[in-house]
């Protein structure tokens, strides 16, 4: 096909597109239009019912618990799939000596101290918004992605070695499976109880304390351990080989 | 606030385009980064600061941390394949 013809459909196609665009403008309804019923009534009742002052989080890890039960196996599946295919293969790769890492990266001091010091900030910070997920927007999601951007950080500030411990940890995986696991673990807890799948069954706790809205909080933190430990899992397939062959090159 | 609103609007549109537009996959994931900084700036603008967290790690760090590393490796599986093939 030559550019010219190319142009033309495209052209068309996008006059099209266009026309469709401008129907579906003309009775939109105005910004911050809400119809639905169930927004009003979970913000209304998730206080007083869960204890939790975010109500985003009370949906997402109560009244459609199950949903982010899913979520969270996408993820866990996602994470299985990429250590599926970075498996080491063949019988090449097993002849292959494991390099000894050394602390190889020069970086300047200023990068070092000022790395260092952010990675103390945002383990305290990352541990914040995990446990507060009931009060305030954030939890464990968040919290987690936030914790396993930690070792990064170390990276950067030139302690490959430290990078590695923590990430070649076994309790990485551990804590990927154990958070998935977790989550299932809780909702089946409660059917102990004769409730259904999921029910809220800790103690609710006094509203706007950390140790209150039940099994919102717990959840909260498992989610924030299992997402932790995907993203560290992932880290570990990809930039085990790439500073492997980067040392191998140095020499 | 309700220019604000439009003002942030005006750079998702400003920037989307521009990730679209640049072609080299490395400074790609520089303005698909800011991108995501802007889309998280967006969410927070409409009070929805949950998402706009979750934004802020998932599009402004982690994928383009992970599209980083995918094209290192890419890379290296050439370099590695380019060599073999001069031996």
């Amino acid at each position: 096909m030559s550019g010219r013809t190319r142009t033309i459909l495209f052209l068309i196609s996008a006059a099209g597109l266009a026309a469709v665009f401008a129907w579906g403008l003309r009775n939109l309804p105005p910004m911050g239009d809400y119809r639905g019923p169930y927004g009003y009534v979970l913000t209304r009742v998730a206080v007083y019912e869960r204890h939790a002052t975010d109500t985003v989080n009370a949906i997402n890890y109560d009244y459609r618990g199950f949903d982010t039960l899913g979520e969270e196996f996408i993820l866990f599946a996602s994470v299985l799939g990429v250590l599926l295919l970075f498996r080491p293969g063949g019988r090449e790769d097993k002849s292959k000596k494991r390099v000894q890492l050394e602390d190889a990266l020069p970086v300047s001091d200023t990068l070092r101290v000022g790395m260092q010091a952010m990675a103390a900030t945002m383990i305290v910070f990352g541990v914040y918004i995990a446990v507060h997920g009931q009060l305030t927007p954030g939890g464990g999601f968040q919290g987690g992605v936030i914790l396993a951007t930690v070792p990064l950080v170390v990276y950067l500030s030139g302690n490959v070695k430290t990078f590695e411990a923590i990430v070649s940890n076994p309790l990485t995986t551990l804590a990927e499976c154990g958070g998935a696991g977790g989550y299932g673990i809780i909702g089946l807890l409660a059917l102990l109880g004769g409730a259904h799948f999921l029910t809220n069954f800790v103690p609710l706790g006094k509203t706007g304390d950390v140790f209150s809205s039940g099994t919102i909080a717990v959840i909260s933190v498992t989610v924030g351990i299992e997402v932790a430990g995907g993203f560290l899992v992932l880290m570990q397939s990809y930039l085990r080989e790439i500073i492997e062959e980067r040392l191998q090159e140095g020499r | 606030m309700r220019l604000l609103e439009c003002v942030v609007l005006l750079l998702v549109a400003i920037t989307a385009p521009g990730v679209v537009l640049s072609r080299d996959p490395k400074c790609q994931v520089v303005t698909l980064s800011f991108y995501g900084l802007v889309c998280a700036l967006m969410f927070f603008i409409f009070q929805a600061p949950d998402v706009a967290l979750s934004q802020i790690t998932i599009g402004a760090v982690m994928l383009p941390l992970m599209i980083l590393l995918t094209l290192t490796k890419m890379r290296r599986q050439n370099l590695r394949r380019e060599r073999e093939r001069k031996k």
